[in-house]
């Protein structure tokens, strides 16, 4: 154990927050700019793992374990999540034969 | 005697009410004596307490109720009974009861009897408040009270529009002055601490304040009385009051009420001897509206129209004298005006019964033999006003003239100007009326009668009243003692003593009268030439005249005048602040609030278009400028 | 016995009326308001006319938050709470002619509407206050529109906004004043105490102010009003213009001035709120000469008589309190005549223009009787009711400034000829084909009008009694607040 946080903390913090930051932002830009429902999704899934690896890394950094239990927390809700969106997602493509956002416009088609 | 006295203006209101209230139920008869009966009783009841102040010299003070109190400042329901209030009494219950009697003949044959008698009861009692008030605030019930009863019998016959539209006129005028009065009722409060006569007038002159606050009180109140004594510029009023039955304008519009400004006047001497200033403008504004309304009526061709300009003109002359000062001759001049100008309303009455109801003079003509007595008593009330000796005008009218020659004889000048004017448009009204030819319609010529007893008999006691009511006031030079003003002289003690003014020598006194008498005469015979000798006649409506008579004839414009200054704009400002200030300005603002929020949410709503992108866009944009904001604040 | 018994008695009434059918309803109604009306009278008969408050309720109501059920009466609640309940009976019974949908639910809305009045009008706690306040318009906003006329919906929604958001501001005033009480209590005695700077206490009245001028209205705050007396049903109106405007003069008197004395003296907020009241008297005095139609008329014609009102009030002084609480109950009395007249001349002729109408005194003479008697009160004729404030509020206005005196005078002038125009317009002249049939007043109309003009001559002739009532509370009141204007700076 002690090996692990050794090495992670060989790592200064400021090389985890920059590599956090830039995957969360490739995950907002993809959300941005992509118009399939499940790349957005996917870049979604980006932003949330970014940020659990920011939690894990401070958790080590400041000898916390809060942060950690908060990871798993975090990737339990976005399991649900993902089984909860996929399913609606599905559910779209049966109505719309697409699953392009822009057709989603409508509140009821 | 003096727990009595409440009773004098409780029985007219008594008679008010059972009149009122039995109106359809009574019959003319009951209505008709009870009416009249009620005022006889206070009558009586004024004559027994003129006697007794007569008799003591001291008034009375009696205090009905508190009427209403703030703290410590109360406002009775008092009564004074002085030498001024105490004849007063006598002329509007006298007057007032012989005018009742007259009326039951006069309106014997209108739906409205009992109506008539009940506000005719209500006249007279408030015209007794007005006078019995020992305090402002009593009197101006009296005030307000007279000119609801004047809107109630001017426009008796409210079925004519035009009859409704001179009582609303009126009523209105009369509140101009109203608030005038009320005005000077609040400055009185805050100078003198009192509303009541007695503490007024005793610390009237011995307050440490110089002339500024009398002058304005005594403008204030002034005001009250151009607007009830139908003075300039509010005089318009009265003439179209004659659309009432002619016992209203006898008694109302000739006798008592147009005289309260008067009463008001010399019953507040002091304040206004006070403030030299307000009895130049008393003075001016009198003179100035007895020659005016004096020219208007020397064209007029109704005959009541006639009367009314010419009340006008005596009320004016009653003003010019309570401007120089002299208050005893104003108040003499009110009594023996009350005694003829009654007695002429009535007499007109009695033609216009006569005639069916014709009142143009153009209409009338050659009366003098079918109504003998009414043509007696009226040729009586003529040379009354016209100031001919004995008759009663002459002593006040005089007394006053002297007074103003004293005080100013260019004024003097216009004065006897005046009384010439009166003379010939008086004489005018008597010839054209009972000289020469009928000149109504054979019908009406069939119909012509003397009236009914109780018709004639209230003319014969005024013609009497009006010959020797001047006794009661007999200069000295003439050899007299003027009892009246041996018997007001308490009242207006503390003026006299403040006068500063030059009196006149015995002789110069003489000369005057005699100036006026042979004005007075010169004018009879010119109206004797022109309408009797010549049988000139007034021209038809429709005719020609010349420029200064067309002036005349249309009351110098002053309601054309009226219309246009005031009546029209502001009319058209209630139009326009309704149509545009309030639906358009104040209105609009406030729907300007509501149409604002309304647009800017149609705006507003053009955002939410479910483009999830933008949204997200959106979301992202907001979430990264809170971060900068956070970053370059921190 | 406290308060509480006056309250809560028309709230139960409400609840109950609900329960009868729509036929007896109005029965019922006029019951439970007479009832009120005795047990009011049983209040004033054991009212002592000084200047402490009395019947008094205290009752934790949200202690956590210092909220109180505490309300009493005074000699200026003991007007209020008598025009309050001396009214409502008399309204009750000028619809008794008219059948009205639901008519139970109507009649529980008013009686609903006369409690929150009265909680207003004896309310010592800012909160219960401001409940009132607001459980006396939602009332008033059905009754406005379920049963008003054809624009009603309209109109009472602009209504409801506009007092709505008034009294809104006033709650944020009231709140702030709890935050400012060390105690944090709403209490109205700790209210007059609070130790404000000047520019706290200008925000305070310009809050409580906007209130109170919307409820009264106040020019430039008047437009709803015209708009909702004219399509509110005849009742909704005289709950309106008789009792509910006169929460805001109450609110003004009591919530306001006291509040902010050093403020008020000092920063010339008198002088903004006079001018305000007293262009409202003339701007709406010479709207109304033009009116055509008469209910419109009549709004106007309130809109200057509460101006008066309101410019004695902010004059503030001994003679134009008492002047304001005398003119209060008048007015109420008057203008409740009014509007039932025109109630009974558009229920029988399906019109209020005037102009359609003339000659009704021939063919109506007792209805003439009570018109011309009311419009007397109301152009404030000595002997009637209307005289003895309108004669206080001048000089209660003269005793600050002369020319606003001279101003607000010239409503006797403009009221005399718009009331006289109308009169005559109305009443006088030939009857045409539409007024020809007019019916004279007759069963419960000429009770109502009989009490009206009863009601205009006693007050007019004998006054004492009422002022009585009101005078050490006002003495005490002005006293403390002219004490105050002089004190140090806080």
């Amino acid at each position: 154990m002690k090996t692990l946080n050794d090495s992670i903390q060989a790592i200064p913090l400021n090389h985890y927050i920059l590599l956090c930051s830039i995957i969360f932002s490739i995950g907002v830009i993809g959300v941005l700019v992509r118009r399939n429902a499940i790349v957005i999704f996917m870049s979604i899934e980006l932003m949330l793992n970014s940020v659990n690896l920011l939690l894990t890394a401070f958790s080590v950094y400041r000898g916390d374990a809060t942060g950690q239990v908060f990871v798993f927390f975090i990737m339990a809700l976005a399991a649900a999540e993902v089984a909860v969106g996929l399913a609606i997602i599905v559910m779209i493509y049966r109505n719309t034969n697409s699953i392009d956002i822009n057709v989603l416009n409508r509140l009821k088609w | 005697m003096n727990n009595l006295i409440w009773l004098i203006p409780i029985l007219p209101l008594a008679g008010f009410v059972i009149n009122g209230i039995g109106r359809n139920t009574l019959s003319k008869g009951v209505i008709g004596f009870l009416g009249s009966f009620l005022v006889l009783v206070s009558f009586g009841i004024s004559l027994a307490v003129f006697l007794q102040v007569k008799s003591t010299g001291t008034p009375i003070n009696v205090t009905i109720y508190d009427w209403f109190a703030i703290g410590d400042f109360h406002f009775q329901f008092a009564f004074l009974i002085d030498q001024l209030s105490s004849l007063m009494l006598l002329i509007i219950t006298g007057v007032g009861f012989l005018i009742h009697l007259y009326s039951v003949g006069y309106m014997k044959d209108d739906a409205g009897f009992g109506k008539f008698f009940s506000y005719l009861n209500l006249f007279v009692f408030f015209m007794l408040l007005l006078v019995m008030g020992s305090n402002y605030v009593i009197m101006f019930i009296g005030w307000e009270g007279v000119g609801l009863c004047s809107y109630l019998l001017i426009g008796f016959w409210y079925t004519n529009p035009a009859y409704a539209d001179a009582a609303k006129k009126a009523f209105i005028m009369n509140r101009i002055g109203d608030l005038g009065f009320i005005f000077g009722v609040f400055l009185l409060i805050k100078y003198f601490g009192s509303t009541a006569f007695a503490d007024v007038f005793s610390r009237a002159g011995t307050q440490p304040f110089a002339a500024a606050p009398y002058v304005l009180i005594t403008i204030l109140l002034f005001v009250g009385a151009v607007g009830k004594s139908a003075q300039l510029p509010l005089f318009t009023w009265l003439p179209d009051a004659m659309a009432g039955p002619t016992p209203v304008s006898a008694l109302i519009h000739a006798a008592t009420m147009v005289t309260a400004g008067v009463y008001m006047v010399a019953r507040s001497n002091i304040l206004f001897t006070l403030a030299p200033v307000t009895m130049h403008i008393v003075a001016i504004i009198g003179l100035a509206t007895a020659v005016v309304a004096a020219l208007i009526a020397l064209t007029q061709t109704d005959i009541k129209k006639v009367l009314a300009y010419s009340t006008v003109s005596q009320l004016g002359y009653m003003f010019l004298g309570l401007g120089v000062g002299a208050y005893t001759g104003a108040f003499f001049h009110v009594l023996t005006h009350a005694f003829f100008k009654a007695l002429l309303f009535l007499g007109a009455g009695s033609v216009i019964h006569a005639c069916s109801g014709e009142q143009d003079m153009r209409n009338m003509g050659g009366l003098k033999g079918k109504l003998r007595i009414t043509f007696i008593t009226m040729l009586v009330g003529t040379l009354a006003i016209s100031g001919i000796p004995p008759f009663a005008g002459f002593f006040s009218k005089d007394e006053i003239l002297a007074h103003v020659f004293a005080a100013s004889p260019a004024m003097y000048a216009i004065g006897v100007l005046t009384a010439m004017f009166t003379s010939f448009y008086m004489f005018r009204l008597l010839y054209l009326t009972f000289y020469g030819k009928f000149r109504g319609t054979h019908e009406q010529e069939h119909h012509l009668h003397e009236s009914p007893p109780n018709m004639t008999v209230p003319l014969i006691v005024l013609a009497i009243l009006s010959l020797v009511g001047g006794f009661i006031g007999i200069p000295e030079s003439l050899g007299g003692h003027h009892w009246l003003a041996q018997y007001l002289a308490p009242v207006f003690q503390k003026s006299a003593a403040l006068f500063t003014g030059s009196t006149l020598s015995g002789s110069t006194e003489i000369t005057l009268m005699a100036v006026s008498v042979t004005g007075a005469i010169v004018a009879l015979v010119y109206a004797y030439m022109k309408y009797v000798k010549n049988g000139h006649v007034p021209v038809a409506d429709t005719a020609k005249r010349s420029p200064l008579a067309s002036l005349s004839y249309h009351k110098f414009y002053f309601d054309e005048i009226y219309d246009t200054l005031i009546r029209k704009p502001l009319d058209w400002l209630s139009e326009f602040a309704y149509n545009y200030i309030e639906k358009l300005g104040i209105d609009g603002i406030v729907n300007g609030f509501g149409k604002g929020s309304m647009d800017a949410s149609r705006g507003l709503r053009l955002l939410q278009s479910g483009n999830v992108g933008f949204y997200i866009f959106m979301m992202v944009v907001g979430i990264v400028s809170i971060l900068m904001y956070l970053v370059i604040k921190f | 016995m406290t308060v509480s018994l006056l309250i809560f008695l028309p709230v139960i009434a409400a609840v109950l009326v609900l329960f009868f059918k729509n036929s007896s309803a109005k029965h019922a109604a006029l019951f439970f308001s007479l009832a009120e009306l005795v047990l009011a009278g049983v209040f004033l008969s054991k009212f002592i006319p000084n200047a402490t408050t009395q019947f008094m309720i205290v009752a934790p109501w949200i202690p956590k938050f210092g909220i109180y059920f505490s309300a009493g009466i005074d000699g200026i609640s003991m007007i209020m709470v008598l025009l309050s309940t001396l009214l409502v009976p008399l309204i009750i019974l000028t619809t008794y002619r008219h059948q009205y949908k639901n008519a139970n639910a109507f009649y529980a809305l008013i009686l609903f509407m006369q409690a929150g009045m009265l909680v207003v009008f004896t309310a010592l706690d800012g909160f219960l206050f401001y409940v009132g306040w607001e459980a006396a318009l939602i009332p008033i906003y059905f009754i406005c529109s379920l049963w008003g006329g054809q624009n009603r919906i309209k109109v009472t929604i602009k209504f409801f906004l506009y007092t709505f958001s008034g009294s809104l501001i006033m709650l944020v005033a009231i709140i702030y004043l709890y935050l400012q009480s060390p105690e944090r209590t709403y209490d109205l005695a700790h209210f007059y105490n609070l130790h404000l700077t000047i520019s706290q206490q200008c925000w305070v009245f310009w809050a409580f102010f906007l209130a109170f001028a919307i409820k009264m209205p106040l020019f430039p705050f008047h437009t709803w009003q015209p708009d909702t007396y004219t399509e509110a049903p005849s009742a909704g109106t005289m709950m309106l213009s008789g009792i509910m405007l006169k929460m805001g003069v109450y609110g003004v008197i009591r919530w306001l001035i006291p509040l902010v004395p050093q403020a008020y003296d000092r920063n010339q907020l008198w002088s903004v709120a006079m001018i305000l009241s007293i262009t409202g008297i003339i701007y709406a005095s010479i709207i109304a000469f033009k009116q055509k139609d008469g209910k419109r008329l009549v709004a106007y014609s309130s809109i200057a008589h509460v101006g008066l009102i309101a410019a004695g009030i902010f004059a503030w002084s001994y003679f134009g309190l008492q002047g304001a609480m005398i003119q209060m109950l008048s007015h109420g009395i008057n203008v409740v005549g009014m509007f039932f007249i025109w109630e009974i001349i558009s229920s029988r002729l399906n019109t209020r223009q005037i102009s359609e109408l003339g000659g009704i005194a021939k063919v109506a003479p007792k209805f003439a009787i009570a018109f011309l008697i009311i419009t007397l009160g109301t152009v404030a004729l000595p002997l009637t009711n209307g005289f003895i404030g309108e004669f206080l509020l001048l000089a209660g206005i003269f005793s600050i400034n002369l020319w606003m005196a001279v101003f607000a005078g010239l409503t006797m002038i403009f009221g005399a000829v718009y009331m006289l125009r109308m009169y005559k317009s109305v009443m006088q002249g030939e009857t045409n084909a539409l007024t020809a049939v007019f019916a004279d007043i007759s069963g419960s109309e000429k009770l109502v009008l009989g009490i009206i003009c009863a009601l205009i001559i006693l007050i007019g002739i004998y006054p004492q009694p009422i002022l009585h009532i009101s005078d050490a509370a006002v003495k005490q009141l002005v006293e403390q607040t002219t004490m105050k204007f002089n004190e140090a700076k806080p």
